[in-house]
């Protein structure tokens, strides 16, 4: 059957290479090795004691609450959520001017508190502006002094001194129990 | 200056004949090596968006607990009430003390004090749930803690 004798045509690879590279290309670029980012915090240790409640009338302290219908307080006052940034960086940078702000930033509590029922999605959109009202002075401090944002300082003695100039305090209390039907 | 100009002469071919085969063994490193999730995730994980993230770099000190309803294959067992997830299975909150200390005994000596603890939670999961598995860790002295999220596009 078969014939002999007949050289069978070459195929030409030459530019499989070509496809090929260009499907490793394709992968090398759509994959993305991730890497997870999060908000980190550290906790208190734990202690079978309550911690001592916090004087909410103090000017040093900044209530921030938010209830299980996702409502947001800030000083005994409803809130919306684009507003908490621009009030707590008042409050933080207030150096005394206002005698409902704080002292200075080193002695500014921002106290929050959320309830059982509260939606873990406007958890972290309050807890996101509170940092982002701390990173945002933070940069504004050290764009005026060193010229560049905090993110960028390489520098040790640098990055202290604005964590010292606006240390992050955020202070988390034990939620409350009104609204947690369904857990 | 003659003497440099060289004779025409025919450049041997180069056989490129194996390029392809070379390629493809990169190929299938890339995708066989980007199959990154290691467990089979049972819980549904929508993740809340944030800006204010840091990246988080080291991998060996991560141990990652998952938060969520039970994904639509298990309601039916299940129900939709939230549920944790620890390496490959369903747990309750109680399971997390024992968890941390086998995530711990698996890491170096010297790295055990560090570990971070990831949360990555839905975000229709209610903060009560939460509020309890960060009162075991508090327990367990596991007390780094970092949220999961995404970056949220600014409008």
């Amino acid at each position: 059957m078969a014939k002999s004798g007949k050289k069978s045509p070459e195929i030409n690879a030459s530019s499989m290479a070509d496809i090929a590279f260009l499907l490793l290309i394709f992968f090398l670029v759509t994959t993305e090795i991730a890497i997870d980012e999060g908000i980190t915090v550290t906790l208190p240790p734990y202690t079978d004691t309550p911690p001592p409640p916090v004087e909410s009338n103090d000017r040093n302290t900044l209530t921030v609450n938010v209830n299980s219908r996702d409502q947001l307080q800030v000083e005994e006052e409803v809130t919306e959520v684009r507003e908490l940034r621009a009030i707590t960086k008042r409050f933080i940078n207030n150096n005394g001017a206002d005698p409902s702000f704080s002292d200075s930033p080193q002695e500014a509590i921002v106290s929050f508190k959320g309830d059982r029922g509260t939606s873990y999605d406007m958890y972290i959109n309050v807890y996101n502006e509170l940092r982002a009202s701390y990173n945002d002075l933070r940069d504004e401090a050290s764009t005026r002094k060193f010229g560049k944002p905090f993110g960028d300082l390489i520098d040790t003695t640098q990055i202290n001194e604005i964590k010292d100039m606006y240390p992050i305090r955020i202070s988390e209390a034990e939620p409350t129990d009104f609204g947690a039907a369904g857990g | 200056m003659s003497k440099f100009v060289k004779k025409p002469r025919e450049a041997p071919a180069i056989n490129t004949s194996s390029l392809p085969d070379i390629i493809f063994i990169l190929l299938f490193f890339f995708m066989v090596a980007t199959r990154m999730r290691e467990t089979d995730i049972k819980v549904k994980q929508d993740l809340p968006k944030a800006t204010e993230m840091e990246k988080l770099e080291k991998k060996d000190l991560l141990s990652y607990i998952y938060i969520g309803a039970p994904g639509e294959r298990l309601q039916k067992e299940l129900g939709t009430a939230p549920r944790l997830q620890l390496n490959d299975q369903l747990a309750d909150v109680e399971d997390i003390a024992e968890f941390i200390d086998a995530e711990k005994a698996k890491m170096p000596d010297e790295n055990r004090s560090k570990i971070i603890i990831a949360l990555k939670v839905d975000k229709d999961v209610n903060v009560g749930i939460i509020t309890d598995v960060k009162i075991e860790l508090r327990k367990s002295n596991a007390l780094k803690l970092t949220y999961i999220t995404t970056q949220k596009v600014e409008k």
